[in-house]
């Protein structure tokens, strides 16, 4: 481990050497080789997930097990508005890239968190955010940041001042559709899905030339007539059948696909009028980067009626020689997928469901029958909110173990009829907390793949909306609802070190290291927080 | 838009998605929020009043802006119109007489029924339990006899989630500290790593878990079960007319 280290501050001090300082002038290009090869450089967190597997697993060790405890507080940086930071930053030699509330993209100096360009989208008035307006993070590639916005824009910032390179419509947001996700840059490609799962929108993955903005190919995940898949939706509704796309998927190079996971068919809580299967809603996409044709897919909750979004990262996973791909779904279970041909592997229970009591021949949980929304309501477990949601996991190759925020909480469904009209929110339902005495669970598991068997579990006060890290030092980061930023021993659970950030948490942490000092960072309330040792 | 009953269908459908959570299907009010099919509403009167705390929400309640309680995608003005027509569609006009004696009420939460040795009104009684001014005006007369009947089935409703500040449930908490000693009381604010509590005789207690012997929580709460045996339903009515007296000011 020292030796990985040393390597790391050697090559930080070269750098640091040759420019005199960390000069911005000093920016290397983003190439995508340098993003293919990001464990080569554990100092830079480059992707959403910090690399194309969605491991969110970073090789420094600088902070570790043992020295956990002495962690502090470094910097603060605070974006000044209000609402959720639900965004991961991305760290380029030196520079963080972050997104805030209401579409706000900025560089900050990472070493002390002062900044070094703002750029603030302007919004119209009537846009239609689901859930907060927020925004999950940036891409890289080039000397170019990629933002998708809550009018469904994509937009091209010049890395080095902030300054608008292009900026294309994507789709029309008074019809519902938006982008919250951070992109993911492939080859010459920004790839992008779209939100809208609650207006009734036509979902897509979008590419873009990152050069000029030129759009490249669209995967529709509704299937339009003539297409495979189109049979799964009763008359139209196929137009307004949402499966939306709003969380970052994974690269594989070796087989150069892209997988991207989707959310609910619309309305959300209502099957009436669409009968079938309805694809590709809740499945995870295997994408040809270069043309957008799909090579495969699974489906996790067919003809959902819960608002169970598959939108949870997708994780590549190479287990016994076996190349798999692993996702613990909103549903309550963990799937894990072979890579090549999308065919199940296993599919087990993480948290408290009520939904399916069976699986089919292929080992697909299949849901009971009893299970859907009347319009007195019925008990479901999960509730809406699921057994996770957007909080992005991490698998540790060191520990073999993949570790998700959990939440075990019932909810009762209600659904009525409800006319589309375009624009406005289009759910077919309401969903009320479970009148249980119960309260509300929430957890961090450690899952693992291999089995399905949750090795350790460790219970918060009350549910979070956290993501989780897991480092080379042997630990996992987390965050909880109360401000707490936590490092545990990713072995056992045990909570080796927490500092109270004065806001909940809604993004996942990220580690990285300048002039060979390792940083954790994560944001919480307002604020970005980054930790170091003294 | 008031009186347009395609206005109110359509506000039917948003007060589904962005209001019952709390309201109520029906909006005839749940644990969090008040009935609104009450012709006297408490923080907004008029329309345009309406549309205002609709908007902004009511600062020191529940009660959140539009579009940042994390239930529903948030409204459009025209949406929130709609919900207005929706909700003066399900006003009963003649306001139900309390069936109970609100002065009566009061002399037994005061006296006999002991309700103000953990609880508080108008600045008046103790502070065990969940202050209840606005108890009358927020939850349904259905609530407040629950609570008193069942209190452990739900302890005090917490605020929603996306917009929880001090999720104060009144769970019963029981800690041994390192020195031995045995603290019993409610839950004032926790966390994974610390917790607040209050005595029984209105002490409070900053402590951090790691520090104590043993913590343990749990939703029995403190509150004793009022039977019709021990409290009549006469008298029950009696108090909630008190309540509802004050929570309507």
């Amino acid at each position: 481990m020292p030796q990985r280290l040393w390597r790391i501050s050697v090559t930080l001090l070269t750098v640091g050497l040759a420019c005199g300082l960390f000069a911005l002038s000093a920016h290397a290009q983003v190439t995508f080789e340098r993003l293919l090869n990001s464990a080569k450089e554990p100092q830079n967190w480059l992707t959403y997930s910090g690399d194309y597997s969605g491991r969110r697993f970073s090789e420094l060790d600088q902070i570790n097990v043992a020295n956990a405890r002495s962690l502090t507080a470094k910097w603060v940086y605070q974006t000044g508005a209000t609402g959720k930071l639900e965004t991961t930053p991305l760290i380029v030699d030196g520079i963080l890239y972050a997104t805030g509330q209401d579409d706000r993209a900025f560089a900050l100096d990472a070493r002390t968190g002062r900044p070094i360009w703002l750029y603030q989208h302007q919004l119209p008035g009537d846009i239609r955010p689901c859930c907060g307006r927020v925004n999950r993070g940036l891409a890289i590639l080039g000397d170019k940041v990629f933002l998708g916005t809550l009018d469904a824009h994509v937009i091209a910032l010049d890395a080095k001042t902030g300054n608008v390179i292009w900026d294309v419509v994507a789709a029309d947001y008074q019809k519902g559709y938006s982008f919250t996700v951070a992109p993911l840059a492939v080859k010459n490609l920004v790839v992008i899905g779209v939100s809208g799962g609650e207006y009734g929108v036509r979902g897509f993955i979008d590419a873009y030339d990152a050069a000029t903005g030129e759009r490249k190919w669209r995967f529709y995940t509704v299937p339009g007539p003539g297409e495979p898949g189109h049979e799964t939706w009763e008359g139209d509704s196929w137009k307004i059948g949402g499966a939306p796309a709003w969380n970052t998927g994974t690269y594989d190079a070796s087989t150069n696909q892209i997988f991207w996971p989707t959310g609910n068919p619309s309305p959300s809580n209502r099957g009436e009028g669409r009968a079938g299967d309805n694809l590709y809603s809740n499945s995870l996409l295997a994408l040809n980067a270069d043309t957008g044709k799909m090579n495969w897919y699974f489906q996790f909750t067919k003809h959902d009626e819960h608002d169970w979004d598959a939108t949870q990262v997708p994780v590549i996973v190479d287990s016994g020689g076996k190349h798999l791909i692993a996702q613990a779904n909103r549903n309550g279970f963990f799937y894990v997928i072979d890579r090549a041909t999308g065919k199940l592997v296993s599919a087990n229970a993480y948290g408290k469901i009520t939904w399916s009591d069976t699986k089919d021949s292929e080992g697909r949980p299949v849901a009971n029958k009893e299970g859907s929304p009347t319009l007195e309501g019925r008990t479901v477990c999960p509730g809406a909110l699921g057994t996770t949601n957007f909080m992005a996991p991490t698998y540790d190759p060191q520990t073999k173990l993949f570790y998700v925020t959990a939440r075990d909480q019932c909810d009762i469904f209600s659904t009525a009829p409800q006319p589309y009209e375009a624009g406005h929110a289009y759910y077919g339902s309401a969903y009320f907390p479970s009148e249980e005495a119960e309260p509300y669970r929430g957890f961090l598991k450690a899952i693992d793949p291999a089995t399905g068997e949750i090795k350790w579990k460790f219970e918060h006060t009350s549910p979070t909306w956290s993501g989780v890290l897991s480092t080379a030092g042997g630990l996992v980061f987390t965050g909880d609802a109360e401000g707490n930023f936590i490092a545990m021993d990713a072995a056992s659970g045990k909570v080796l070190w927490h500092f109270q950030m004065g806001g909940a948490v809604y993004a996942a942490p990220i580690a990285f290291a300048v002039d060979g000092k390792e940083y954790v960072a994560i944001t919480a309330g307002s604020g970005v927080y980054a930790f170091g040792l003294p | 838009m008031a009186n347009d009953p395609k206005a109110a269908k359509a506000g039917e459908y948003e007060f589904r998605i962005n209001c019952a959570l709390c309201h109520g299907l029906g909006a005839h009010g749940g644990g969090r929020g008040p009935d609104l099919t009450r012709a006297q509403k408490k923080h907004a009167h008029s329309d345009a009043e309406m549309f205002q705390v609709i908007s902004n929400g009511i600062p020191g309640t529940a009660m959140p802006a539009n579009g940042t309680n994390g239930q529903g995608v948030g409204m459009t003005d025209e949406e929130i119109w709609q919900i207005i027509a929706y909700i003066r569609s399900m006003e009963v006009k003649a306001p139900a007489k309390p069936v109970g004696n609100g002065v009566r009420g009061k002399e037994l939460f005061y006296g006999d029924a002991n309700c103000s040795l953990c609880h508080m009104v108008e600045g008046k009684g103790e502070r065990m339990g969940p202050e209840l001014t606005a108890v009358g005006g927020s939850r349904t007369r259905e609530a407040i006899i629950d609570s008193v009947r069942n209190p452990s089935r739900r302890l005090a409703w917490g605020l929603t989630e996306a917009t929880k500040e001090f999720p104060q449930e009144y769970e019963s908490v029981r800690v041994v500290t390192a020195d031995g000693k045995e603290i019993k009381g409610v839950a004032l604010n926790e966390d994974n790593f610390s917790v607040q509590m209050m005595d029984q005789n209105e002490r409070i207690y900053l402590l951090e878990k790691d520090k104590l012997r043993s913590f343990q929580k749990s939703r029995e709460s403190m509150m004793p079960k009022y039977n019709a045996d021990v409290l009549s339903d006469k008298d029950l009515e009696d108090i909630v007319a008190y309540l509802i007296s004050v929570g309507a000011k």
